[in-house]
This record gives C-alpha cells, sequence and structure tokens, in this order.
C-alpha cells in the first residue's frame, strides 16, 4: 500500500482536487465536531439569514460524539458516527465553503454530486476505533451549544489523524470500488 | 424462595455496564484476531489490526471501546424461586445504568421520546427483557447496543413457499444494505419463525450466543455456516473497505410459527460485540 498522504486543514481547493478514492490520509490541524442536533441548528440559522457560530470556509467537520474526558486526556472515546443521517444538512453547509467531512458509512448520491459541483471530500475513519482515535485528538474546546452534551460543537485540533477518501470530488466512490476488487461473483 | 436485594442487582448491573464498554469479549478478540491472520486485503487486514489495537489501548486505559457506548440492553434470566427485595426489579436495572454510566464516563444516547427528542441526561431507561426460569438464580446480561449497526437491522415476513432461499437471500441482502455504517465485521442475529415481536427478540438473543458456539438445532447450524460462507463473498470486509471479513459470525436462533408465515429478523452487530453477564 502506499505511503499516507499528510493533509493540513483549513483545507485548499489544490489539496481537495489533488486526493482520489481510496487515498489514505493523516490528517493535521483543527476541524470542527458537530453530529445531528448541532447540525440541525446550524441549518435552522442558515434558514433564517442567521449569522453561524462557527466559520466553515475550507473547514472539516468530524461527525462525533465523544465520550466524556477522563482525567488527564483531552476528550474520551471519539470515533466516527455514520455520515448518512448528515446528508440532508451538508448540502447546504458545503454551500458555505465547508471542504472536507470525516465520519463512516456511505453518502447519497446529492451529497456525491455536490462534492463535485463544489470540490469537497468525503473522508472516512475507522468505526469503532473511539480509543484509538483519540490518541490523535491533542486538544477540545467547546464552541457552541453546550446544553447539547455529546452533540455539542467543538473544535478539535487533531495530529496525523488516520482515514481514508472514500468520495473525491472527480465522482469516484471507494465503497464500491473496494466491494467490486473483493467480491466473489456468484455462479 | 431465595432473596436477592435489589441493591445487590443495582451494583451488578452498573460494573457489567462498565466492564462491557471497556473490555472487549475474549471471544470476540479471539475471532478478530483469526480473521486478521487470514484476511487477504491488505487495507482490510490492517483494519482489523487497528480494532484489536483499539482493543488493547481501551483495555489499558479504561476507555469505551467505542465512543457509542449504545442502548443498554439488558436481558434478565429470573429463576421463579428468586424473591427481589428492598425495591421494584426493572428500577434497581435502570438504577444500575445511571450509576455505570455516570461513573464509568460513558455516553448518553437516550432521549425520552423519539419526537420531542430530548436527552434523558443518564443513558436510562435500559431496553429491558425477562424471561422466567427454573431454579433460584438472576442471570443478568448486559449489552451496550451501538445505533450504526441496530439502525441496519430489519426484519419481513417472508411467504412458506420462498423457503430457506429466501431467508438466505433476505439475510445477505440485509448485510450488504448494512455495509461500511454498521462497522464490519459483524456479527449477525438472524432469528427465524416466531410472531413479529418474537421473531426480533430471537435475532437480539442469537446476538448474546458465544462466537463459533453453533446452533443446537443442525439445520440452524448448517445454516449459520452458509450464511457466513455467502456474506462473506459480498467483498464488503472490514470497515466496508473490501476483503473477506465482512462477518465474524452468522447466529440463528429460530421458533416455531403459524402455518401461513416464514419469519425472518436480521439484528445487526458491529465488531464492537460487547457483552457481559453475571449469575446471581
Ligand atoms: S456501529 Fe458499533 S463500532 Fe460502529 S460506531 Fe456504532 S457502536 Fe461503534
Amino acid at each position: 500500500m502506499a505511503e499516507p498522504i499528510r493533509l493540513r486543514t483549513p483545507l485548499t481547493e489544490e489539496a481537495v482536487t489533488a486526493l482520489k478514492a481510496g487515498d489514505r490520509v493523516l490528517i493535521s490541524g483543527p476541524v470542527i465536531a458537530a453530529r445531528d442536533a448541532a447540525h440541525q441548528r446550524l441549518v435552522e440559522l442558515i434558514a433564517r439569514g442567521e449569522p453561524l457560530p462557527v466559520e466553515l470556509q475550507g473547514q472539516v467537520i468530524y461527525y462525533v460524539g465523544p465520550t466524556p474526558a477522563p482525567a488527564g486526556r483531552p476528550i474520551g472515546s471519539a470515533g466516527p458516527t455514520t455520515a448518512m443521517r448528515m446528508d440532508a444538512y451538508s448540502l447546504l453547509l458545503l454551500e458555505r465553503g465547508l471542504k472536507g467531512m470525516i465520519g463512516k458509512g456511505r453518502r447519497t448520491p446529492a451529497l456525491i454530486e455536490k462534492l463535485r459541483e463544489h470540490r469537497a471530500v468525503y473522508f472516512a475513519a475507522g468505526g469503532g476505533l473511539g480509543a484509538l482515535l483519540s490518541e490523535r485528538i491533542r486538544s477540545v474546546e467547546v464552541l457552541a451549544y453546550p446544553e447539547l452534551g455529546t452533540e455539542a460543537i467543538r473544535r478539535m485540533v487533531v495530529e496525523e489523524f488516520p482515514a481514508i477518501v472514500i468520495n473525491d470530488c472527480h465522482g469516484g466512490d471507494y465503497y464500491t470500488e473496494g466491494v467490486e476488487t473483493w467480491r466473489v461473483p456468484s455462479e | 424462595m431465595r432473596e436477592i436485594a435489589a441493591s445487590t442487582i443495582t451494583a451488578a448491573v452498573a460494573r457489567l455496564c462498565i466492564e462491557a464498554c471497556i473490555d472487549l469479549p475474549e471471544d470476540v478478540e479471539t475471532t478478530l484476531r483469526r480473521a486478521q491472520a487470514s484476511e487477504e486485503s491488505p487495507l482490510g487486514a490492517e483494519v482489523l489490526e487497528q480494532i484489536l489495537e483499539n482493543a488493547r489501548l481501551a483495555r489499558a486505559q479504561r476507555l469505551p471501546i467505542c465512543q457509542d457506548t449504545g442502548f443498554t440492553s439488558v436481558q434478565l434470566l429470573v429463576g421463579q424461586e428468586v424473591l427481589i427485595t428492598g425495591g421494584d426489579l426493572y428500577a434497581a436495572v435502570n438504577a444500575g445504568v445511571r450509576q455505570g454510566y455516570s461513573e464509568g464516563l460513558l455516553r448518553y444516547s437516550i432521549l425520552e421520546h423519539p419526537l420531542r427528542r430530548r436527552n434523558t441526561g443518564d443513558n436510562t431507561p435500559a431496553a429491558i427483557h425477562t424471561e422466567i426460569v427454573p431454579g433460584d438464580r438472576l442471570t443478568i446480561r448486559v449489552m451496550p447496543k451501538g445505533g450504526g449497526c441496530e439502525n441496519m437491522s430489519t426484519l419481513r415476513i417472508l411467504k412458506p413457499s420462498e423457503g430457506e432461499a429466501g431467508v438466505k437471500r433476505f439475510v445477505v441482502e440485509s448485510v450488504f444494505n448494512a455495509g461500511p455504517n454498521a462497522c464490519p465485521p459483524l456479527v449477525v442475529g438472524v432469528g427465524l419463525g416466531g410472531t413479529f415481536d418474537l421473531c426480533a427478540h430471537l435475532a437480539k438473543r442469537a446476538l448474546f450466543r458465544r462466537l463459533g458456539e453453533p446452533s443446537p438445532d443442525p439445520d440452524n447450524a448448517r445454516l449459520e455456516q452458509e450464511l457466513l460462507a455467502q456474506v462473506n463473498q459480498t467483498g464488503l470486509g472490514p470497515a466496508g473497505l473490501g476483503g473477506r471479513f465482512t462477518a465474524l459470525a452468522v447466529n440463528v436462533e429460530s421458533y416455531p410459527c403459524h402455518i401461513t408465515a416464514l419469519p425472518v429478523a436480521v439484528n445487526i452487530q458491529c465488531h464492537a460485540a460487547r457483552h457481559k453477564e453475571v449469575v446471581l
């Protein structure tokens, strides 16, 4: 397997365009942690034409709802959650300049098409690897909606956070490619 | 009658919640290790290695294996000669969940109503199932069930004419649709027969069986092997990134059924197949 590509956030258009489905990456820099409830609030603000509590231009959103931080660690277990639940909301956030998303699982065709249109990328991180991935999170700060608990919006600074490009901005879909490679054709 | 204090049950449930979330069961870890050694896809083998590393780290650092510490699924096998004293059984179980999730720094993922969607703030109530069994013991089984895989579970009442082939088609199709969302390699719990509710319950119960232990019914045992082979031909593989190990096991539980029906339920369990039990 090829060496992983090192990426820095926020993501530039060039960095995103160079990525292909199946590329393994190590992401370093700040990311925004947000999931269902936070997405719903952001989209409500957009609908009302109000300012957002976070800047989205060039940013990467990590779909995660962590466990509480034990003493001496910035965060508890913190792996990705299922991305598809966010698809309806992500379409609008991509229009606001969002460049990357980290989650797990398939996206809808509408979202994949939107990635092409807005030059953005969807990465999968290891589902169910919450303990291991938390070691790559250096610092955590709640940015908005602390009352949402695990669903609050957080700023996380990650270092060499491992992920794989599932949907690139050229229409590539690694979930389809990977399965095709290993499927045993039925007689 | 043998007496068991409600407070004993609370303490046991609290400990089981914490241990289940932190300590991957030995049968799951052994099966993962075997899969890792024979996975042909390099990326798949790497994912399996990371899963094992994650389990080791969780144990060493006392961290939850996965941040989704689940809906607490609790099975109670209550001996008919047991008398619970000093409190209500279900209240005792929920008090244990409350204590375990708070002390264990586990995540609160339960909402008080599916539409109002307010978090209960302590992961209660648990999803409790009770069975009355012979004897004077109380067995408590705790399974923190994550949303990613539970949400991909399915149930269909097939026509009897669809037969075994129809059952297999439905199970394989369910697993494929679950795909990367459910964090493979999976444990697939299959319920066959019963009524609508019982069928789903059988599928969940199948997930409590030790990996590698076949069904005592020879037809179910054969079906388990054939389904596992078929599921592993889909190519999904670890994390759905392509490979041989889409599932670690398929467990089938059956029950008699009505002459008009062939009910099948598929309860999907991710690789974080967490469960612990105690006999009081
Ligand atoms: S499906 Fe399982 S391993 Fe994956 S995120 Fe949910 S609980 Fe964790």
